[in-house]
């Protein structure tokens, strides 16, 4: 697409946001692989997300953009940053040695492939830089109106199987976390290993009184 | 890009401007707004405990929050040797920031003409609409969460733990009972949602979404929205007593003032979204005279109802305990608001298989319940987990001290945890 058409089919407004929102969201990409610290890659990958939200927005796919910052703002990465904190992987990382072998000749080809086919997608008609317009054509409804009808009647099946794998899941993944802690484990666990335990000095020549004392606290 | 008829005739200067005075206008009233209410609070729950209250500054010590403003201004900067310093400075902006930015989807009148330009009195009307709120409820995780993990200390990380844990668990809860709502308006956008309660039914009852979706989802909606504030009972994030101050324990200065901002600002805004929601927003009686501002003091009126009772909790119910938080949230309202999604639903089809639903939630309800007691029977209770991992095994206690004998006692059903509450 040249520059000339850009300029004609895009209002300046729209133009503005596009190019703000776009850098923000190659900043954020960017500063996900660079930063050092896992929080702060965390953080970058929300601004993306958000300024990938504003593009939605500004296309006028606002439900799409609601959910982005929904789903992937609030709650993956949110998890993301459960784990960052909660299993003290906040430090710094050693990055000499891979821990796949062949991973960076392996990632160069994947992003030029994945360079190859954005260009691709960007040569075909698919990009048009216009807002949706499906629900505005077909008869005055919004954008969100036509999405609901499409997911509730066309695409039903497939909305619903996967509902159903997203709660299997869940399931699967609860069935797999108390897997190892039945009840009868959990007793036997506390019994050996964390009820409370009193430890007393026993009539021993060999032990000093401080060390009896040191061990009450 | 809403479905403001500002926007109509496309966006020329005029309209522009209208946009930043409405931004500006709500902003400032939002600022006097929370300086109110805090006044507001703390007399409310002085009188309720017996006290006076701030009664120098200003009269009836209305001004007294304007002093204790100007004051954390000029207080000294603390920032911890400790903290991670970016995210700490950004904290407190990300708490600030959907607070206000939700109230620009609240309608806080009718329609309007301004110079001409006919306009609706909320700041935006997005398609959207209420999915907004979701996306900025979501967003306001990350202050708390933020702030509590840069102070690089253990209170503020337990606080922030504590404290995304309960927003994302009561989140589900919520979106449950707002999608209740958008069930039965058949849209997303606020002033839809007001717009269809508008109108009685014979004659005389309100038309508003409280009664017409039963009032469970409304109840359950209160209750996220209380636990989602952090406010009392469900303040385990600041708990005084445990956790000094929770997730701003190492703020100072304005920093903190901004957390202290942000939860009364969003303290209103909540209650202007449950209006908006479930009590028909600005819609009331007219009297046929100045039609512009009996919508305007009618939404004033139910949202401050809502700010007493926030108050009124505060100073009546004492604070959860986490097991309790959790258990009420995932077991109690979760299934509560699923099922009760489904009834409504059914209940747009047709009456029967309304009934027929509630029938088979009852029944489901009672299956879950027996399922859950015997979960708590067999004695993988929830507050097993809270027990301490890292007490000293045999081996351990007999490299500290070689002459000692581990007595240990039997394992009781109960766990210390459980019998003590506070």
């Amino acid at each position: 697409m040249t520059g000339h058409l850009l300029l004609t089919t895009i209002a300046l407004p729209d133009l503005f946001t596009f190019i703000f929102a776009g850098l923000a969201a190659l900043v954020g990409a960017g500063g996900v692989i660079l930063a050092r610290n896992p929080v702060h890659s965390a953080l970058m990958l929300v601004m993306t997300l958000f300024s990938v939200a504003v593009l939605f927005v500004e296309q006028d796919a606002q439900f799409l953009a609601a959910v982005q910052v929904i789903v992937y703002a609030g709650a993956i990465v949110v998890l993301f940053l459960f784990v960052i904190m909660l299993l003290g992987v906040d430090r710094r990382e050693v990055i000499q040695r891979d821990p796949l072998p062949a991973q960076r000749p392996l990632a160069v080809v994947a992003a030029i492939l994945v360079l190859l086919e954005i260009g691709l997608l960007a040569r075909s008609h698919w990009s048009t830089g216009q807002p949706a317009v499906v629900g505005p054509t077909n008869g005055g409804q919004t954008n969100i109106v036509e999405l609901a009808r499409a997911v509730f009647t066309t695409y039903l099946l497939p909305f619903e199987a996967t509902s159903a794998l997203l709660v299997i899941a869940v399931l699967g993944a609860v069935v797999l976390a108390r897997r190892a802690a039945t009840p009868t484990d959990i007793v036997s666990k506390l019994n050996t290993e964390s009820s409370d335990i009193l430890v007393e000095a026993v009539a021993d020549p060999a032990l000093s009184s401080d060390d009896g004392q040191r061990s009450h606290q | 890009m809403g479905a403001d008829q500002l926007f109509s005739h496309g966006v020329t200067l005029a309209v522009f401007l209208i946009v930043i005075v409405k931004v500006l206008v709500a902003f400032a009233a939002l600022m006097v707004a929370v300086m109110l209410m805090i006044w507001f609070e703390r007399k409310v729950i002085s009188d309720m405990q017996n006290r006076i209250g701030p009664n120098r500054a200003g009269p009836w010590g209305m001004l007294q929050t304007l002093a204790d403003g100007i004051k954390l201004f000029f207080k000294e900067d603390l920032i911890p040797e400790n903290s991670n310093r970016f995210v700490f400075k950004l904290a407190p902006y990300l708490t600030l920031m959907p607070a206000f930015l939700i109230f620009t989807i609240v309608p806080i009148g009718g329609i309007v003409t301004i110079f001409g330009h006919t306009t609706e009195l909320q700041v935006a009307d997005p398609p959207m609409g209420i999915l907004f709120l979701l996306a900025m409820s979501s967003v306001a995780v990350y202050g708390v969460m933020l702030a509590g993990w840069s102070s690089g200390s253990k209170y503020p990380l337990i606080g922030s733990v504590r404290a995304s844990a309960q927003m994302i668990s009561y989140e589900a809860a919520m979106g449950l009972s707002v999608a209740t709502v958008v069930l039965i308006t058949g849209s997303l956008s606020t002033r839809d949602i007001v717009l269809s309660q508008m109108g009685t039914f014979f004659s005389f009852i309100p038309k508003w979404n409280i009664l017409r979706l039963g009032v469970v989802p409304f109840i359950i909606f209160v209750i996220a929205i209380t636990a989602e504030l952090n406010r009392p009972p469900f303040d385990l994030t600041e708990a005084e007593q445990e956790l000094v101050g929770g997730f701003h324990t190492e703020y100072s200065s304005i920093r903190f003032a901004m957390f202290f901002l942000a939860e009364f600002m969003n303290t209103i805004t909540m209650s202007a979204v449950i209006v908006t929601l479930f009590l028909g927003g600005p819609d009331g009686y007219d009297p046929s005279f100045l039609h512009w501002l009996w919508p305007i003091l009618w939404f004033l009126g139910k949202t401050i109802v809502f700010l007493f009772g926030y108050v009124w909790l505060r100073g009546a119910l004492p604070r959860l305990r986490y097991d309790q938080l959790m258990d009420l949230g995932w077991k109690v309202l979760i299934p509560i608001s699923l099922a009760w999604i489904l009834i409504v639903a059914a209940m747009q089809v047709n009456r029967y298989m309304g009934f027929g639903l509630l029938v088979l939630s009852l029944l489901c309800a009672v299956l879950l319940f027996r399922s859950m007691s015997i979960g708590d029977q067999s004695g993988e209770a929830t507050d097993i987990t809270l027990a301490p991992t890292h007490w000293p095994l045999e081996s351990e206690a007999k490299q500290i001290a070689p002459g000692l004998k581990v007595v240990r006692p039997t394992f009781r059903s109960g766990t210390p945890e459980s019998g003590g509450s506070k």
